[in-house]
């Protein structure tokens, strides 16, 4: 049985008088890749920041665990040593700094190219470009998600990388997240796209800053489907339609 | 008696290598330049159609530069400023003479590996005469201890159709005490371009004044300035354009960005005195994004390291 990397316990995150998540119980195994669904507003940047342990991004109660250690305390810098790591919704720019620069950050015997090709971008194109906005959105996430490579993590939190993708790009990306899985790496795969959730072991619904279920990734999808993506999104759990 | 300056000599290359210079300008005897420790010239070459002529004065040297007219200088000219004591006073007292249609582009390094307590002054007048065409890289290393004042004057005189570019650079080791000054004096469609990046630390203190002034018709000017203060530094910038030419077209641009307890200002003047001239200036002070920091810190970097890998890539 494989070993519990992550775990969430009783995680309550309020800020500016705003509840934002509740309760939430979670759990993520080694080399598992394990999805969190749900529409806009729901919660998931704020579950994903959390972890990492952003800046302003404190939960009000409750523990995070990560190989068996409590982390709840520990600053960005002490989560990123100890092997988390996170590709943001929308990747930060870098004026001045070239994508060569941006992939050589950590030593590693995958060069900065090869880094490229995992992500389909072409290292003759791509290598010499500067962070800035020049950069579609699409070709800075591919390459924020090739800068995760080098620094061989313990588990990728990756938010929304299927989001502003094109249709054939979606397919290297999904080979990615496979690649690290299939590295022994775990990955925790923010979307709301049920599509994506097909390549975790396990998915999570979050809704309304709450797991209201959790399991394989054809129920949940489907569930998402038809109950969800058609909700008027009130903020308030249908309990007649979980029992479903 | 012959004097020995060898132990000079490769004191002041490493330290000129941390300023950003290369090695191989040291050892090419083709490539025309100056090198000065205090007072002493350490070695000097000149070139067809160029001249330098330099005399000792007190606390420095005094140097001036002549390309005749109509010469193309193919490669750089490279000017090494520096003192190795710890304590003391450079004066260098410069005076560009560039002949009509001719052009030249100048590398500067300036190093002052080990200061308790240094100036170095230049006072430099350039004179380009008509057509003729100017470029001054200037690139500064002071080491941690900032304690040195650097203060560079300028005035610049350009005739008809002339063009002057300066970029002066300080991004590594500490400023010190840094006064920088430019005047610019411009006649009909001369232009003038200067480039300012500099990052400041603990208490250094950076003033900047540039003062363009467009005299004459179609001449234009534009002042860009990059500045990066963190910890307790300070940094004001006082640009300042005067237009009387009929067409003349200046520009002011500053950006200024401060992390921890660091102070900026930014101070725009702009006098126009001909209905048919147009000047315009933008200015930003922010902070560091925050979403640049996190993310460095998510690829293993500190926070001081973060701030200055953003930093190098900013004044780049």
């Amino acid at each position: 049985m494989r070993k519990k990397l992550l775990v969430l316990k009783d995680i309550f995150y309020q800020t500016n008088g705003r509840v934002i998540l509740k309760q939430i119980n979670f759990s993520l195994l080694k080399g598992e890749i394990h999805s969190i669904i749900g529409l806009n507003g729901a919660g998931k940047t704020s579950l994903a920041n959390l972890i990492m342990g952003l800046e302003g991004y404190s939960p009000t109660r409750g523990k995070i665990i990560f190989e068996n250690r409590d982390i709840t305390k520990l600053s960005l810098y002490q989560r990123a040593k100890l092997g988390i790591a996170l590709a943001w919704q929308r990747p930060a720019y870098f004026e001045g700094i070239s994508v060569e620069e941006y992939l050589s950050l950590k030593k590693s015997k995958i060069s900065p190219a090869d880094c490229l090709k995992k992500v389909g971008l072409n290292p003759a194109l791509y290598l010499k470009r500067i962070i800035n906005e020049e950069l579609s959105g699409g070709e800075r996430k591919r390459i924020e998600l090739a800068s995760l490579i080098p620094l061989e993590p313990k588990l990728v939190i990756l938010d929304e990388p299927d989001s502003g993708i094109d249709a054939n790009s979606l397919e290297i990306i999904y080979l990615l997240i496979k690649d690290f899985k299939r590295k022994g790496i775990s990955v925790l795969l923010i979307t709301h796209n049920q599509k994506t959730t097909f390549i975790s072991d396990r998915v999570s619904l979050l809704c309304n800053g709450e797991i209201i279920k959790q399991g394989q990734p054809g129920e949940i999808g489907l569930f998402f489907k038809k109950y969800c993506q058609t909700c008027n999104h009130i903020g308030k759990i249908n309990k007649k339609i979980l029992r479903q | 008696m012959k004097l020995d300056f060898s132990h000079e000599f490769s004191l002041i290359v490493s330290s000129f290598q941390k300023a950003g210079a290369s090695r191989n300008i040291f050892l090419d005897s083709q490539i025309p330049g100056i090198i000065v420790e205090g007072n002493s010239v350490l070695a000097k070459s000149e070139h067809k159609g160029l001249k330098i002529k330099t005399r000792k004065i007190k606390e420095g040297v005094e140097m001036k530069i002549y390309l005749d007219n109509g010469v193309k200088m193919e490669k750089p000219v490279h000017l090494c400023f520096g003192l190795m004591a710890k304590k003391g006073r450079q004066v260098i007292k410069a005076e560009f003479f560039i002949g009509k249609k001719s052009k030249i582009n100048f590398i500067s390094h300036c190093s002052f590996p080990f200061p308790q307590g240094v100036d170095h002054f230049m006072k430099a007048k350039v004179h380009l005469a008509e057509g003729a065409e100017m470029n001054y890289q200037e690139e500064h290393y002071h080491s941690s201890t900032g304690k040195i004042f650097v203060w560079p004057k300028t005035e610049i005189f350009l005739k008809k159709g002339a063009k002057f570019s300066e970029e002066f650079k300080l991004i590594k080791g500490r400023v010190g005490k840094l006064k920088i000054e430019y005047f610019t004096y411009q006649e009909d469609k001369s232009s003038s371009f200067f480039l300012t990046k500099i990052y400041g630390k603990k208490n250094d203190k950076i003033d900047i004044q540039e003062t363009i002034h467009l005299d004459k018709r179609g001449a234009k000017g534009i002042a860009e300035s990059r500045l990066v203060l963190i910890e307790k530094a300070r940094g004001d910038i006082f640009g300042e354009i005067v237009a009387q030419g009929a067409y003349a077209q200046g520009h002011l641009d500053c950006q200024e960005i401060v992390q921890g307890e660091a102070i900026a200002s930014s101070t725009p003047k702009i006098i126009v005195k001909h209905p048919l001239a147009k000047i315009t200036h933008e200015a930003s002070i922010g902070r560091i994004n925050k979403k640049e920091l996190e993310t460095l810190i998510v690829h293993g970097l500190t926070q001081r390291q973060a701030v200055n890998f953003i930093v190098q890539g900013l004044l780049k």
